[in-house]
């Protein structure tokens, strides 16, 4: 009687993962992005939606998901440097309202436009032919794109943990979001760095948006949705926390699917009653430093 | 003399000019038809192709010189399926463009929030998307009138087809919404009577397509037939995740409605040999008249053939067009009694007709299986029409089950 269960809650537990690796994707480049430049960016859904439009379009000319798969995100990435550069950098230095109201304004403008340039019906995407299949992993069939997502998710986490750690960039960047004003005392552009942030964070929207396409379908309040629950997990893990993000964001992942199972209904709720508790214990955030929010 | 013989001539002159120009003008007034629907969201397809057959109804009524010799104007708007949204537009409509009538609202729970504010003005309402609850007590009134199927006829039509031709152990995944929680207790009900059972049912929410947290469930059950009740854009999204982890191959999926729409945007590879009824299909036209008639005027104005809910947009119209004749007024209580008196219509696809308790239209519907990829016809021909369910009252609840005895 047992092993039915057993085999049913490991087959729930594994797509719990592929859940967890969208979210990461994008609690990562919120927290990065947040801790740095303390700008929260409510128009991160927004960029997540528009990889998977632009991924679909880029289809539509290449007719390679491949190429749609690198370049989308590249697209995205380049879309959010011009942002940074011409309307986030004019708001530094004052009220952090100030930026979340110019993102929470772009994430309507840029929904709006996405009716507009793509129209108001959904797209549907289509994995790779080489992807299209389900592979038997013993407890379950596993549709292989999936597989590849947490692949996909896992290289991105590894490379940009590199970045953050073995180059000299990744080390201003640490610099720079522990004492901004000491690392601009030592002659370090600032600005620089925080348009190459700001680009590499939109960029992983753009990526997990790419990704979520062919297995969601892409429609324009796509981003709206998944903000709340990325800004969740931003917050559970600690905010400005890249560790406490990639953690929350699998933990996430893994209720959310686990709750589907048991009490499908709450699984809308769950997170935001975790979400209650965890602030209750840890006012910070699993892995948040005090302070760095206020 | 000279001047006053003038000036009484004159003014008595314009008036003869002027006074008939006024009355000219009242009566012709169009006549206002205000229609709310979800042109954004996760229906925006069958919005469309509701509010592309409304507009050929417009079109062919003042083509035939209007209704009572007035044109007709309908007038849209997006209700961006939310409920408060559907209130304030029929607000606007019935306030500041002085609509006559309401038709429209495509999902359950906007229709409700139309059907209060036309309850409250006073206007005779046509709701054109299924719904339970809008033709019983405590929603419907004497000026709530249901053109289009409910879940409880499309559900125990789909129960019977489909235990006797697919298979006895089920297992839904509904939209947790009006629409999916009905069409889901409606089977649960009778399932017993048929000799199914229901293994499980798991909701989710409308609009947020992605299943894959339920499916290693739902595999584990192992149904013979998997009713997905999954509306609108959520609908190809669901059949590609349950193929992807192969589910298609182990059960058999039927849907409670086929839209073209969405066949055509997941493609016959997706689709092939999923049922679904339909209370219209454009392969009608082959055998009825009616429908040749209708797709053939839809299709050479839209250079595409109609989908299911562009019926309920025409035929709405088409009896508000109805009603106003045969009152020979627009009040909305003198409309609604003409069409109660008048109860039988046939716009575009055979007869029906309005059960005088709830204002409840009947009408013939119809089971379809999407063909194979090799075997579409053409651009659009998806279906075959495998079987047809005569318009009977007894498929819905008595008026008495409704409160309405």
């Amino acid at each position: 009687m047992l092993d039915i269960p057993l085999q049913a809650l490991a087959a729930q537990a594994f797509t719990g993962l592929v859940l967890g690796g969208i979210f990461v994707l994008m609690a990562i480049g919120l927290s990065l992005i947040f801790g740095l430049m303390t700008v929260v960016n409510f128009a991160h859904g927004s960029f997540y939606m528009l990889g998977a439009y632009v991924a679909f379009s880029l289809m539509g000319v290449t007719k390679s998901f491949w190429a749609a798969l690198v370049l989308a995100p590249l697209v995205v990435g380049a879309l959010g440097f011009l942002v940074e550069r011409f309307l986030i950098r004019r708001l530094y230095g004052r009220s952090p309202d100030d930026p979340l109201l110019l993102t929470f304004g772009l994430s309507l403008a840029m929904v709006e436009g996405a009716k507009l340039v793509w129209g108001k019906i959904g797209l549907t995407v289509d994995p790779p032919r080489q992807l299209a299949a389900a592979v038997n992993l013993g407890f379950m069939n596993f549709p292989v794109y999936r597989l590849f997502v947490i692949a996909v998710t896992a290289a991105v986490l590894v490379s940009l943990w590199l970045f953050l750690e073995k180059t000299s960039v990744g080390l201003v960047i640490r610099a720079g979001s522990r004492d901004a004003l000491m690392v601009r005392a030592l002659g370090v552009d600032l600005n620089r760095i925080w348009l190459l942030v700001f680009g590499i964070g939109i960029a992983m929207a753009g990526l997990a948006g790419v990704l979520a396409g062919p297995m969601r379908g892409v429609y324009a309040e796509m981003g709206v949705e998944i903000i709340i629950d990325s800004f969740v997990i931003v917050v559970v893990g600690g905010m400005g926390s890249l560790a406490g993000a990639i953690v929350a964001g699998l933990v996430m992942g893994e209720i959310v699917s686990l709750t589907t199972f048991f009490a499908p209904r709450l699984a809308e709720l769950i997170i935001f009653i975790v979400m209650a508790i965890v602030l209750l214990v840890r006012p910070s955030g699993l892995f948040g430093e005090a302070g760095l929010a206020e | 003399m000279h001047r006053r013989q003038f000036l009484t001539t004159a003014t008595a002159g314009a008036s003869i000019l002027v006074f008939p120009a006024v009355l000219r003008a009242q009566s012709k007034d169009p006549v206002r038809i205000g229609f709310p629907l979800p042109l954004t969201g996760t229906f925006a397809a069958i919005a469309a192709d509701m509010q592309r057959g409304a507009q050929l109804a417009m079109e062919e009524l003042n083509a035939k010189g209007g209704v009572m010799g007035r044109k007709v104007d309908v007038m849209f708007r997006d209700d961006e399926l939310k409920p408060a949204v559907g209130a304030q537009r029929t607000k606007e409509l019935i306030e500041n463009q002085k609509v006559d009538f309401v038709v429209g609202g495509l999902a359950a729970h906007v229709q409700m929030a139309i059907n209060e504010q036309t309850k409250a003005a006073g206007r005779l309402y046509i709701s054109v998307s299924q719904s339970d609850e809008i033709s019983a007590k405590p929603d419907t009134s004497p000026l709530t009138f249901h053109e289009a199927l409910n879940p409880t006829i499309t559900s125990r039509t789909i129960a019977t087809f489909g235990t006797k031709e697919l298979g006895k152990k089920w297992w839904i995944v509904y939209a947790d919404y009006a629409f999916g929680k009905q069409n889901t207790a409606v089977f649960a009900a009778i399932a017993p009577k048929l000799g199914a059972t229901l293994l499980g049912s798991t909701p989710y929410p409308l609009g947020k397509p992605e299943f894959s947290a339920h499916l290693p469930k739902i595999q584990a059950a192992k149904p013979d037939v998997i009713y997905a009740v999954t509306p609108g854009a959520d609908n190809v999204p669901f059949l590609k995740q349950a193929i992807s982890f192969g589910l298609k191959k182990e059960a058999k999926i039927i849907v409670p409605l086929h839209f073209l729409d969405y066949v055509k945007e997941g493609g016959a590879e997706v689709w092939q040999d999923i049922f679904g009824a339909t209370h219209f299909c454009h392969e009608l036209a082959e055998t009825l008249p009616q429908a040749k008639r209708y797709v053939e005027a839809y299709t050479k104005k839209f250079n595409r053939p109609p989908d299911a809910y562009s019926g309920y947009g025409y035929s709405g119209i088409m009896e508000v067009a109805r009603g106003v004749e045969l009152a020979k007024s627009t009040d909305s209580n003198t409309v609604a009694n003409a069409l109660r008196k008048n109860r039988e219509y046939d716009h575009y696809k055979g007869k029906q007709w309005w059960r005088a308790c709830d204002n409840k239209s009947f009408q013939d519907l119809w089971i379809l299986k999407v063909r194979s990829p090799q075997q579409v016809k053409g651009e659009w021909g998806f279906f075959d029409v495998v079987g047809k369910v005569a318009a009977n009252e007894e498929l819905d609840r008595t008026c008495a089950e409704k409160g309405l005895a």
